[in-house]
């Protein structure tokens, strides 16, 4: 048996039942990481001999009886932007190199104490600010798929992780797409919850009011299961919202009966790839088969929302990465003048081209003078999005969108001209300024082989209806991940 | 309308961010943020009269947490990660003049 | 003619709230610990760390509002304001800006006869710095934030005081205000309370402000009437030399008497406020707003009223008592064990304002006991010791909190009340002073006082003078 071609609930199954045990599956993926790594550079830390302490340690408490979750004692790859006690977090920037918190985010807290086991930090787009994980201090993170293409990002690295089979899930944070595009691009499912649904205590902040964390997985079950073990209310996070329907796996049946699917015009008109727009009608044909409804409607103010969350995320940024100044942890200037000096040559030096370019975006916008027209102007749209959105789910269950224009483009085509860059989040933009969830799952792949993924938006506190149509979807197609094709993956870097 | 940053822009931006360019640096970020801003601009095609400014999504509100204390030392955990020290105190360069 | 200048000053007060947790996190707010030792990864600006508002504060802060006549702002909410400097661990402190908790009051002060209101434009909750330590020979400064999220309310005032007996007026009014409520200790010295002024000059008749300045770090009401009388004199000169006042942030020197300005390329002073995302708007319903008021506690006007009521003791002392809520403490908790209103009130207002103005130090810091001060009435009223040793006995209860039954014992101090042995003693001192002896016969009476200092001096200052006088004037017969 392939241990690594298997869902994190078949191996949370099978140890469970003692046909494996939580140190062998550790000890498989750790194998194929570092066999892959070379080819996808998906880790900025293989914790090696701390994972398999840790999955002993678990297998133990599997054996006491005292673990007995879904995953326990499967592992996990967590995003770098993810606090981990005792372990590097960098959010692949060198301004964070050598930081070691003294405390673990609480939704890996959540993770831990149902039993999986962290096996190491993936790369990422430095602090999350890109949709390519070009923009690592770290080096770059390659689509298991081609590695002549980017993975997507930012959480370009727990999707390739998993999409490469090193990793059977793992956690990933979404600000304006950033676990949708790269699960798209990956060929691998990911959710981004409600804001508020999963606590943000020790997520290194990029844009507080939009950022979430969520899980990356081969398969809608075990996106869904792991979803369900990190939501819930934290009273060290104001914005954490108390829900009482977070059993989210209850919603895995695969019937779309009588759903209405609304079908945003204004999304698959021009800047859509044919290829993909293809894909996604017979995506939408399948569900209507399954006995969905499925219908075209007009949102609205689609083009308002990225040049809005430009605005809004930079803003935030600016101030939630003042704290990076050489004085409290990680990087400081070798040599500086002064404390202005010191702290102008520690930033300067220590972030990189995308993240200063977005915290002088930031800083300019909140200054005097320009917060009225700029600031305040794009919490005005915001609002007016929001208000799109609840006016389209007066009428549907549920959009179906595609997760970004194309498929993943080559490295190094996209960081020459951000604000072309800046456009393939068109779609995955406007779920994070409304606070929505959404779910990207793969639904095909284009004629060179790269995966298309398609998203299913759903209204606020709503993600059972996105999680019935992506299951649903899923059952009716036959899963587009498949471990052949990890396998042949494999195979292929051994020709080479 | 195409926006136009000065170099005195820039460099106050500068300030603002305590970041330091080099001279293409600056010339790229006010490229950038002309671009950025024009585009920006888009949203003034948009009339928001009357709407009120969403900072937070959801109307949660008053979120408290009672005046307890339930934190004990913990300067050697806070300190670990400091680039400079001096026994218990975090070292910068010289604040004050005079 | 001269010109005739009248100053304008508004005032940027912070007052750290008496609570037991930080603003943000559950590290404690207790003064003095060793450095960082009351920190967290919140109160440290860690990546990934969130706030969470004490709602002590908010309270604290509804009650300081709601005692200075302000309206209590409905939906109130937090922003942060951007600036870098090594004491703010973020870079940015959290701080209220575009809707601060309470606005639109006024208190009202009294300078020699006249009344007057100072209007209180808005008061906000926020955050303090930590502490930068700087060593005179080193080219670097240590930081500590243990005071780093330790709660503040800022009460801004408006531009309406004119002199700076008004300012301390103001500030005194402000601090009883904020003690009687138990919001804060407001001790100046030790900066829970400080004072930030905004200074511009005019000629008198103009209705337009000229230019002001702010100047910061004034730590007792001597350097803030000092500083205040230096900026007047500073920005007249200008004016008179025809020169322009410059808006600018000014840090007072007190040993120096000197203001100079803070002025930095590297300090832009534009702190690009936005909401703050972490934190969610705070919702003051109108039954919150009632549940503060009924556990308001009784303000002075309403203490003072009840002391000349209840205690049958002047107007006079009532007012000087109640003007600090430590006096008034002690005052009743005294009384409520000796029952001598008045004589309590004698004692606080005599001979413990007279030391404290000897030490230069504040009613805050008064450190004797009710209990203590309740004996020394007794024994002071049973004329267990006569008034002199009663003050000396005093000073050890003002300075060490001395029970003074114990001392008297000790150092037997009690008054000779010994009618045989005092009678012996006149005879002695007749015989010995024949001079005053016939002055007093001759008619005057003072002569009298000397036979008296005599037997005093004998007896140590034990002898009870009313029965020495009665004694003399016997055997003088």
């Amino acid at each position: 048996m392939d241990i690594t071609a298997q869902t994190a609930l078949e191996l949370g199954r099978k140890i469970k039942a003692k046909e494996l045990s939580a140190p062998e599956v550790m000890e498989a993926f750790l194998a194929k990481a570092e066999s892959m790594e070379e080819r996808v550079h998906s880790f900025v830390t293989l914790d090696r001999e701390g994972a398999m302490e840790r999955a002993k340690k678990a297998q133990k408490a599997i054996g006491a009886g005292t673990l007995q979750g879904p995953l326990a004692g499967v592992p996990v790859a967590l995003k770098d932007n993810l606090c981990t006690e005792g372990m590097a977090t960098t959010c692949s920037s060198r301004i964070l190199d050598g930081f070691l918190p003294s405390y673990t985010a609480e939704a890996v807290k959540k993770l831990e104490a149902a039993g999986a086991v962290n096996m190491g930090k993936t790369n990422m787009d430095e602090f999350a600010m890109g949709s390519t994980t070009e923009t690592s201090w770290y080096g770059v993170t390659r689509n298991p798929w081609n590695p002549d293409h980017v993975p997507g990002g930012s959480s370009g690295g727990s999707c390739a992780a998993v999409a490469a089979g090193e990793a059977p899930f793992a956690l990933g944070s979404d600000t304006g797409g950033s676990i949708r595009q790269p699960s798209s691009f990956c060929g691998v499912t990911g959710i981004k919850p409600t804001y508020g649904t999963v606590s943000r205590y020790g997520l290194i902040a990029y844009g507080s009011s939009l950022d979430q964390i969520g899980p990356i997985a081969k398969d809608v079950a075990d996106c869904v299961t792991a979803l369900e073990l990190i939501s819930g209310h934290d009273e060290k996070d104001s914005t954490s919202i108390a829900r009482t329907d977070t059993d989210f796996t209850g919603a895995l049946q695969a019937d779309v009966k009588g759903m209405r699917i609304g079908l945003p015009r204004d999304y698959f008109g021009e800047g859509l790839d044919g290829e993909v727009k293809e894909a996604l009608m017979e995506a939408a044909a399948v569900l209507e088969k399954e006995g969905a409804v499925i219908e075209e409607f007009d949102l609205g103010l689609v083009k308002y929302a990225i040049p809005a969350y430009y605005v809004i995320a930079s803003a935030e940024a600016s101030s939630n990465l003042a704290r990076f100044d050489g004085v409290k942890y990680g990087y400081r200037t070798e040599t500086y003048e002064g404390l202005h000096n010191m702290y102008k040559k520690t930033r300067s030096e220590g972030f990189g081209e995308e993240v200063k370019r977005r915290i002088m975006l930031g800083s300019f916008v909140l200054s005097s003078g320009y917060y009225d027209a700029y600031y305040l102007k794009a919490l005005r749209v915001k609002a007016l999005i929001k208000q799109a959105f609840d006016r389209a789910f007066e009428k549907y269950d549920m959009i179906l969108a595609p997760a970004a224009p194309t498929t993943a483009p080559k490295l190094g085509e996209s960081l020459s001209d951000p604000l072309k860059m800046y456009l393939g989040d068109i779609y995955t933009i406007s779920v994070n300024l409304a606070g929505l969830p959404g779910i990207s799952v793969p639904a095909g792949r284009d004629g060179k082989g790269l995966p298309i993924g398609m998203q299913l938006i759903g209204d606020c506190f709503q993600e059972k209806k996105i999680i019935r149509g992506a299951y649903a979807f899923e059952c009716a197609t036959g899963k587009q991940w498949t471990a052949d094709y990890q396998r042949k993956q494999t195979a292929g870097k051994e020709e080479a | 309308m195409a926006n136009r940053i000065s170099d005195e822009t820039i460099e106050y931006v500068g300030i603002l961010a305590k970041l330091e360019l080099s001279g293409s640096e600056k010339e790229k970020a006010r490229e950038d943020m002309e671009k950025m801003l024009d585009y920006i601009d888009t949203l003034n095609e948009l009339d928001t009269e009357g709407v009120e400014p969403m900072a937070h999504v959801f109307p949660a509100n008053n979120v408290f947490r009672e005046d307890v204390v339930t934190n004990g030392d913990a300067h050697e955990a806070m300190l670990g990660n400091a680039p400079a020290k001096k026994e218990q105190s975090y070292k910068v360069p010289r604040t004050f003049e005079g | 003619m001269a010109r005739q200048y009248e100053t304008v000053i508004g005032l940027e007060v912070h007052v750290e709230l008496a609570t037991k947790t930080k603003i943000f996190c559950g590290c404690s707010t207790e003064f003095g610990g060793a450095p960082n030792t009351h920190t967290c990864p919140v109160c440290t600006g860690m990546p990934g760390a969130l706030p969470v508002l004490n709602k002590q504060v908010v309270e604290y802060a509804m009650a300081v509002g709601l005692a200075t006549n302000c309206e209590i702002t409905r939906v109130c909410r937090f922003d942060r304001k951007n600036y870098f400097y090594p004491d703010n661990p973020q870079n940015y402190q959290i701080s209220q800006l575009y809707l601060p908790i309470a606005r639109n009051g006024y208190v009202e002060i009294e300078v020699g006869d006249t009344k007057k209101k100072i209007g209180i434009h808005e008061m906000h909750m926020e955050e303090d710095a930590g502490k930068l330590v700087h060593d005179e020979w080193e080219d670097y400064s240590l930081v500590d934030y243990n005071r780093s999220g330790v709660p503040l309310i800022e009460i801004v005032s408006e531009p309406d005081m004119r002199s700076a007996e008004e300012v301390i007026a103001y500030l005194e009014k402000l601090r009883l205000i904020i003690q009687y409520l138990g919001a804060s200790d407001c001790r100046l010295q030790e900066g829970s309370m400080r004072a930030d002024v905004n200074l511009s000059v005019r000629e008198v008749g103009s209705s337009t402000f000229g230019t002001r300045t702010e100047m910061k770090n004034l730590n007792s009401f001597k350097a803030i009437t000092r500083a205040i009388e230096g900026e007047r004199q500073r920005q007249t000169e200008l004016l008179e030399e025809g020169k322009q006042v410059i808006q600018e942030t000014r840090r007072w020197d007190d040993n120096k008497e000197y203001s100079y300005a803070m002025r930095s390329k590297e300090d832009a002073q534009d702190y690009r406020y936005f909401p703050e995302p972490d934190l969610v708007p705070v919702l003051i319903s109108e039954e919150w707003i009632e549940e503060v008021k009924a556990r308001q506690p009784e303000f002075r006007t309403e203490k003072l009223e009840r002391y000349k009521k209840e205690y049958d003791i002047p107007q006079y002392d009532a007012e000087i008592l109640t003007e600090s809520k430590k006096m008034a403490d002690l005052f009743e908790a005294a009384t409520a064990i000796c029952h001598k209103p008045k004589k309590v009130s004698n004692w606080l207002m005599g001979e413990t304002m007279r030391l404290m103005k000897e030490e230069g130090m504040e009613a805050e810091n008064l450190a004797f006991s009710p209990e203590n001060l309740a004996k020394l009435v007794d024994l002071a009223d049973a004329g267990t010791v006569n008034s002199t040793v009663a003050k000396e006995v005093f000073e050890h209860v003002f300075r060490e909190n001395t029970d003074p039954e114990v001392y008297v014992e000790e150092h037997g101090l009690k008054t000779m009340n010994d009618e045989g042995m005092l009678r012996e003693l006149a005879e002695k001192v007749i015989a010995e002073n024949p001079k005053s002896v016939a002055d007093f016969k001759g008619g005057k009476e003072k002569a009298l006082g000397a036979l008296v200092g005599q037997m005093m001096k004998a007896t140590k200052g034990k002898a009870n003078p009313a029965m020495i006088q009665k004694l003399l004037r016997e055997a003088l017969k």
